[in-house]
């Protein structure tokens, strides 16, 4: 190990080590550690666990000394209990996969307790033939499957407050969450439908007791959009739409209506609640965009951050997640110097169009106080912005689509904080 | 017999295509689409279309205006939305006019939304909050007319409906742009 060290490879300033830098290293670092547990009979050691059979097959939870990973600052609006967001514990994470029980949550009037025999997805408005489909009839159909995020467009926006909130990483960037997203394209059921020529956009509603509904427009349901049914495998979680839920590669959470149940094909969008009143972008001239739905470029690092803290100078690894609403992560790049040099990061094997990308890297910490940040960029070349210029042209107090670099500050303890430079 | 002999070669030929056609399309969405849709008589469409459009399509008949609808949002809605939709514990409804292009926009019925119409929808579909689906279509429209009053839109008679709401016109209403399509 000593050796390595000796001979890093620093790609940026303050410490960024080569991306490789790991990977070299792994070849050098393997043998055991020697455990200090009792010794058994025969010079050969045993912890507790291996002195006895383990316990039984079927239903089984996470580790129980992994129980305090789950869905994280649980918040409804004041007199509810199912009107708000739970978050992805995104610092206790790795790899790009949510675990289904840990995919953050938005509602707006609860989780329905779905009889999936009961429902029916209706298609209606501008078709030639209005239909309805039972969950049944909808598994003969040609599904797919594709590895997807999915953000709240409020994500993070507790960025925008005028000093740097002290929260971990959860707390602020904890509404987005990947899954292997199985479903049928509703395209498919559309064209059974079909369209006259004057539908343009969707209404999709939910049957929560909200009937959430949001409009889509047409070309995106025709390009992408799919009825999911399944989420990591398995059916989706109530919390997640049980039993169907529209889903929009890229485009911001709450059009992907959840416990969807109609599809009305209209000329223009509803204008609803929620896409009016609600995720509208305020201007700092007074005018609001409508419609804003893909989601922005984006990097966050998980660790270090707030509460997962340095114990003593060395070497570290840096990770965290990547996304864009517009495809492919291209690069992510990492600086320990506020931003005057910059080094790529280790990206894994899944670098999917609107997924999370895990990057990674090896930082050598002197010790002393230090900034680490992250910036991603997306093969369209969209860049992830600073803070500052996120703001540029937006009102005050606007918050969706917070999508600015984020900074972890390490002061000369080890403890991390979220700073501004 | 050449005749016979070529139209033997041309129905060998065409039996290839079609076969070859029908195997082509049978690992395409179209050609396997099972057809499973049960099509729905219009009168099962109207009751699971709660859409409302800002034209006003989707509305249905009723009517109501402030002064009844004063006296439902006091059973209602003031818990959760306060005394004349100000200073409840979930928003105000009422209020911030104005602000929208000031320093700190404050986001109501009256000050932010664009259309008149969409009160109807939501509260239609989502309140109140503990017992959705319990309003009648003129206690809808005369709750609000009772937030468009609260607002200084409509006066304290003036009946909301079908033909009224969608012409209402909210202060705020040409402070919106559409980003989708994108511009290029």
């Amino acid at each position: 190990m000593k050796k390595l060290t000796e001979n890093m490879n620093f790609s940026a300033k303050n410490g960024l080590l080569d991306r490789r830098f790991f990977l070299k290293a792994g070849l050098a670092t393997s043998g055991g550690l020697l455990s200090a547990s009792t010794l058994a009979s025969e010079g050969k050691d045993r912890f507790p666990w291996m002195k006895q059979p383990g316990s039984g097959m079927g239903e089984s939870g996470p580790s129980k000394y992994e129980s305090h990973i789950k869905r994280d600052s649980v918040g409804s609006q004041p007199g509810t209990t199912g009107s708000g967001a739970s978050r992805t514990p995104i610092e206790h994470l790795d790899g790009i996969i949510t675990p289904s029980r840990l995919h953050f949550e938005r509602h707006h009037s609860g989780i329905p307790e779905i009889d999936p025999g009961q429902h029916r997805l209706i298609i209606h408005g501008l078709v030639e033939r209005p239909l309805s489909f039972s969950l049944e009839s909808l598994a003969r159909y040609q599904q797919t499957s594709n590895i997807q995020f999915l953000e709240c467009s409020g994500n993070s926006g507790a960025m925008i407050s005028p000093k740097p909130l002290q929260r971990k990483a959860s707390d602020l960037h904890g509404l987005v969450s990947c899954s292997e997203w199985g479903g049928i394209p509703l395209k498919v059921l559309l064209d059974e439908a079909g369209v006259k020529p004057e539908g343009k956009w969707i209404v999709a509603s939910g049957s929560d007791a909200a009937m959430m509904s949001r409009s889509v427009p047409i070309e995106k349901i025709l390009d992408d959009a799919i009825i999911a049914t399944h989420q990591n495998g398995e059916p989706l979680r109530p919390s997640n739409g049980y039993p169907m839920r529209l889903f929009l590669p890229g485009w911001e959470g709450n059009a992907c209506v959840k416990w969807l149940r109609t599809i009305k094909v209209t000329s223009g969008p509803s204008m609803t609640k929620d896409e009016t009143s609600k995720y509208s972008d305020l201007r700092d001239d007074g005018i609001a965009e409508l419609f804003t739905f893909p989601m922005g470029v984006k990097s966050v690092i998980t660790s270090p951050s707030l509460g997962l803290d340095f114990a003593g100078a060395g070497i570290y690894q840096v990770k965290g997640i990547a996304w864009s609403g517009s495809g492919r992560i291209k690069t992510v790049e990492l600086s320990a110097d506020g931003g005057n040099t910059w080094a790529e990061a280790l990206l894994d094997q899944h670098v999917l169009p609107k997924s999370l990308t895990r990057f990674r890297s090896a930082w050598k910490w002197d010790g002393g106080p230090a900034t680490i940040m992250s910036r991603a960029i997306d093969e369209k070349g969209n860049v992830q912005p600073s803070r500052e210029s996120w703001f540029v042209g937006r009102a005050k107090n606007t918050f969706y689509h917070f999508n600015a670099i984020q900074t972890w500050g390490i002061n000369a303890a080890g403890e991390v904080s979220n700073v501004y430079l | 017999m050449f005749i016979s002999k070529l139209m033997k070669v041309i129905y060998t030929c065409a039996l290839i295509i079609i076969t070859q056609g029908i195997a082509a399309a049978d690992v395409s969405f179209g050609a396997t689409n099972p057809n499973l849709g049960e099509i729905l008589p219009a009168e099962y469409v109207d009751q699971v279309d709660f859409v409302v459009m800002p034209n006003g399509d989707g509305l249905p008949h009723g009517s109501g205006n402030a002064v009844s609808g004063k006296k439902i949002f006091n059973v209602q809605c003031v818990a959760c939305h306060g005394n004349e939709a100000k200073g409840g514990i979930n928003g105000d409804l009422a209020g911030g006019h104005g602000t929208i292009n000031g320093p700190l926009p404050k986001k109501t019925v009256g000050s932010y939304w664009p259309y008149a119409t969409i009160l109807f929808d939501y509260i239609r579909r989502a309140m109140p909050y503990q017992t959705p689906g319990t309003l009648t279509n003129d206690e809808i429209y005369a709750l609000t007319a009772y937030i468009l009053y609260l607002n200084n839109i409509v006066t304290e008679k003036e009946i909301m409906s079908s033909e009224t709401l969608p012409k209402t016109k909210m202060p705020n209403s040409e402070g919106f742009v559409w980003a989708y399509p994108a511009s290029e």
